[in-house]
């Protein structure tokens, strides 16, 4: 009666534990019973299940605190507070590996909210025990290590700092060369993480040896972690001139294109992100891109995606366009212009069309060719008319507004500067003015199709202040023309010949 | 005495007289002093008017061939100006024309090279068009390899179900479900049931972890990442009958590796190659191909020219060899030749002034006492063999 009885007892209460703490975790999946959970009180009832004799219940305990602090902030700081995280990291080091990938992920849950639960997190010394989980054997325990001192290092530079003091970079890079994708790709998006906060940390990735890693990368099938390797070498390579060198070096080009084709846009994405983190460094490196047919795959890549997937491809070929007029002329020999002009005005947010514009004003800026480069694909009157637009946000009418007046100083192509002459507010109109004082009086051809167009009439009607340089302009202007058009072309010139014909007397004969 | 009362009487007179026929023409004196001093005056005045008048025309003489000089002197430099200028000007044009075209071709060449960037340009294009090729291609490929991949999935699929549902086929008597007497073909289903392999209930494989496909295991480029594939179980064979030695026994004799011996091991004109060898690597270290000759003389093997005076075919002239001196044996005192004084001072003296005479006066003096010794010796010799007709002198 004894024994049994007793063990039985004791079975018993064993079994309700693992139920409980099985159904409270089964719960914890579904984000509407959280709340009724964390009203019940379900923190202060799974704590003492942590230090549960029994391994199962343990590690279910753990795994259902995870989840209760992945939801939100607040249950996680409910973590924080109720002193579970030294307990976990105590038992980081001893237990075995389904307990760690629980106590992982729950470091992880708590850390992923805000930087202060991450700093607690480090304040317990959970980061040495997580490297030493990601020289564990089990991939899935490297994994769920990898996570979380990727979400760790993701909020601010003093935690990359941190983790990368713990020793856990050159592990991720171990990491990243193991067969399981997953590992892969969490490793590669934890090294994205680190590295994107400043050049110094860039730099301890870089000496690891990472990039020829992630290079090697690139070639994977996996859509998802070409995404992270490609955010890696793009968060990389945007700090300095030789971490973008030295991602160069690793020879992506052309490979890197062939991630311009994929089906996922985020792969896309990222690819563009890593061109354009290239490209906006040096002439010599955009002029290395342009060499081997980057702006052309790019081009293609801004065609065949929508939205925000475009914003760094537009970006990129505007970098590219800035550094020199060759580079500019490059770009619209890869027929970029038509494409962004496309995406000028089809696009429908404004930081999109911000950037295309932006964009199309560095390419023609340079020369009187590449002015007529852009003003040929008719974006001239849609860049004035976002400039003039109630609608258009404050940076998206600057931008177009210098769009307009970098590309008008150098245009002379006149077709595309009559329309100007129409709708223009008086600060553009001056330049259209002054452009066509420029052209006018050398091109015989020009000046009669100014005046059979109706140029010559508008520029009459032009009110300007005397001795401004808009009708300096106009003098010039009414210069190439003999005085006769000049007067008949002049406001009120029919009243005036009327005026003339009432006074007139005939001879007498 | 009567004149003199007469003279007297008249002295008065002619006192008068003398003094009135005086005075009288001291009227006219005056005039006619006056008168002789105007034309004198004038004349005096024409003389020196037309001295004046020469040295005028003289001193503009002079003064024209002077001004005549200084303006031919002042036209003379205004020509060398002017020429300078011209040919200046000249210079400057021309080397204006060499700057353009070196300024021109300058920028053309290191500057701005127009056509190498309307080269570049067009490599550009060309590289983009021929990117964007491979990247369709690409594409392409990847969409057929989904494909394939899909449909092989499929096929796999549809065998899986075919093997499990294996038990549908129809057999003679009874005609399956999809093989119904009404339809002229048996449906596809069941010829793939005919196909497949009846399936064998087993123990649950372990399943695969969802993330390696086929697709991925190929693509890992890693060498950790591929998969350790088992190596292939060796085919049983019987083991023929007879006495044969183990297979692995008789390739490992067969194909053993050569093992020569030392002498074997090297070449046999191993020394000759490693001579050339060592030569050769001196060779390349020479600065100086020209061998070191032993003797100087060894490369004199130029051909001596006498000259043609001394080669002519009427003898040498012995003056300029023998004797240097002219002589004219018609002028001599006497026959014999010239002596040394026997006074030793003299000599010595005579031999600090002409050295060379003294030494030939010596070697003669020499020459003497030579024969003199012979002479003695030889006299010697025919007494001794007089003296000893039977000995034999050993020498």
């Amino acid at each position: 009666m004894s024994q049994r009885q007793v063990l039985q007892v004791f079975e018993q209460y064993q079994k309700a534990r693992t139920q409980f703490v099985q159904m409270v975790a089964e719960l914890a999946t579904r984000p509407q019973n959280i709340e009724t959970l964390q009203n019940a009180g379900v923190m202060s009832l799974l704590r003492p299940l942590l230090l549960d004799v029994v391994p199962t219940i343990q590690q279910t305990a753990a795994l259902a605190l995870g989840r209760l602090a992945n939801y939100n902030g607040d249950l996680a700081e409910a973590v924080v507070k109720g002193d579970i995280l030294p307990q976990l990291v105590y038992s980081l080091a001893e237990q075995n590996r389904f307990y760690k990938k629980a106590a992982a992920f729950v470091l992880r849950a708590v850390g992923k909210h805000s930087p202060q639960l991450a700093q607690a997190i480090v304040d317990c010394g959970a980061l040495d025990t997580l490297v030493i989980c990601l020289e564990d054997f089990d991939p899935g325990v490297k994994e769920a290590a990898a996570w979380a001192l990727g979400y760790i290092a993701r909020h601010n530079a003093e935690l990359s700092q941190a983790v990368v003091d713990a020793g856990a970079v050159p592990l991720l890079v171990l990491c990243i060369q193991e067969p399981e994708i997953a590992l892969k790709r969490i490793a590669a998006s934890a090294l994205s993480d680190i590295s994107k906060h400043s050049p110094e940390l860039a730099q301890t990735v870089v000496d690891v040896g990472a990039i020829a890693h992630l290079a090697q990368m690139i070639l994977n099938p996996d859509s998802k972690l070409k995404r992270q390797v490609l955010s890696a070498l793009s968060q990389i390579a945007k700090h300095s001139v030789d971490l973008a060198e030295m991602v160069v070096e690793a020879e992506i080009f052309p490979v890197v294109l062939t991630c311009l084709k994929d089906k996922d846009d985020y792969v896309k994405k990222n690819a563009s992100t890593l061109i354009r983190e290239i490209a906006k460094h040096t002439p010599e490196l955009s002029q290395l891109i342009v060499n081997t047919g980057g702006v052309a795959a790019v081009t293609d890549c801004i065609g065949s995606c929508k939205g925000n997937i475009r914003l760094p491809g537009i970006m990129m070929l505007g970098y590219v366009a800035a550094h020199s007029e060759n580079l500019a002329m490059a770009v619209i020999v890869s027929k970029a212009v038509p494409q962004l002009s496309v995406c000028l005005s089809e696009e429908p947010e404004d930081h999109i069309k911000a950037a295309a514009a932006w964009a199309l004003g560095q390419i023609g800026r340079h020369t009187p060719e590449h002015a007529r480069a852009v003003a040929v694909t008719n974006t001239l009157p849609v860049l004035l008319s976002l400039y003039m637009s109630t609608e258009s946000s404050e940076d998206l009418q600057t931008k177009s507004k210098k769009a307009i007046k970098s590309i008008l100083q150098k245009c002379t192509y006149l077709p595309a500067l009559e329309p100007f002459l129409y709708d223009a507010p008086p600060n553009i109109l001056k330049h259209v003015v002054g452009q066509f004082s420029k052209v006018l009086p050398h091109d015989s051809k020009a000046r009669r199709l100014f005046v059979t167009s109706g140029g010559l009439k508008k520029v009459q009607e032009i009110k300007a202040g005397p001795g401004s340089l808009l009708q300096e302009y106009i003098n010039s202007i009414n210069s190439c023309y003999p005085e006769e058009i000049v007067r008949y072309y002049s406001p009120g010139y029919s009243d005036a010949l009327l005026q003339r014909v009432d006074s007139y007397q005939p001879l007498a004969n | 005495m009567a004149t003199l009362a007469r003279l007297q009487a008249r002295s008065t007179f002619l006192a008068h007289q003398y003094y009135f026929r005086n005075s009288a023409v001291d009227v006219f004196r005056k005039k006619e002093y006056d008168a002789a001093v105007k034309i004198q005056s004038w004349f005096r005045g024409c003389r020196i008017r037309a001295y004046l008048r020469y040295l005028h025309r003289v001193a503009t003489v002079i003064q024209k061939c002077w001004r005549g000089y200084l303006g031919r002197q002042h036209y003379q430099l205004i020509v060398k100006l002017e020429f300078c200028t011209m040919k200046m000007n000249l210079y400057n044009a021309m080397a204006v024309r060499i700057q353009k075209r070196w300024r021109g071709y300058r920028i053309r060449k290191y500057c701005f090279n127009y056509f190498y960037l309307k080269e570049y340009l067009k490599a550009v294009s060309e590289t983009n068009d021929a990117i964007r090729e491979a990247l369709e291609e690409f594409a392409e490929m990847k969409e057929r390899e989904e494909k394939k991949a899909d449909l092989e999935r499929e096929e796999k699929k549809r065998d899986y179900q075919a093997r499990k549902m294996h038990y549908l086929l129809s057999t003679k008597q009874i005609p399956g479900i999809y093989n119904s007497p009404f339809r002229k073909d048996p449906d596809p289903w069941e010829l793939r049931l005919q196909k497949a392999k009846p399936l064998i209930s087993q123990r649950p494989k372990v399943k695969q972890k969802r993330g390696v496909n086929i697709s991925n295991r190929l693509a890992c480029t890693s060498a950790r990442s591929l998969p350790q594939s088992e190596i292939l179980p060796p085919i049983d064979r019987k083991q023929c009958q007879g006495p044969f030695r183990d297979i692995t026994e008789v390739l490992e004799q067969r194909y053993k590796p050569l093992e020569p011996t030392l002498w074997m091991a090297e070449p046999i004109n191993e020394l000759k190659m490693a001579r050339e060898e060592l030569r050769k690597q001196e060779w390349m270290r020479n600065i100086n191909d020209n061998m070191f000759l032993p003797f100087s003389s060894y490369h004199k093997n130029k051909k001596y020219i006498p000259l043609m005076h001394s080669s002519s075919k009427y003898g040498p002239n012995s003056y300029g060899s023998q004797h240097f001196r002219d002589e004219n044996p018609k002028k001599w005192i006497c026959d014999k030749k010239f002596k040394f004084h026997e006074d030793r001072n003299v000599c010595l003296t005579y031999s600090l002034l002409y050295p060379h005479c003294l030494e030939q006066h010596l070697a003669k003096e020499r020459k003497k006492e030579r024969k003199k010794e012979r002479k003695r010796k030889e006299k010697r010799k025919k007494e001794r063999r007089k003296r000893f007709p039977n000995c034999i002198t050993i020498i």
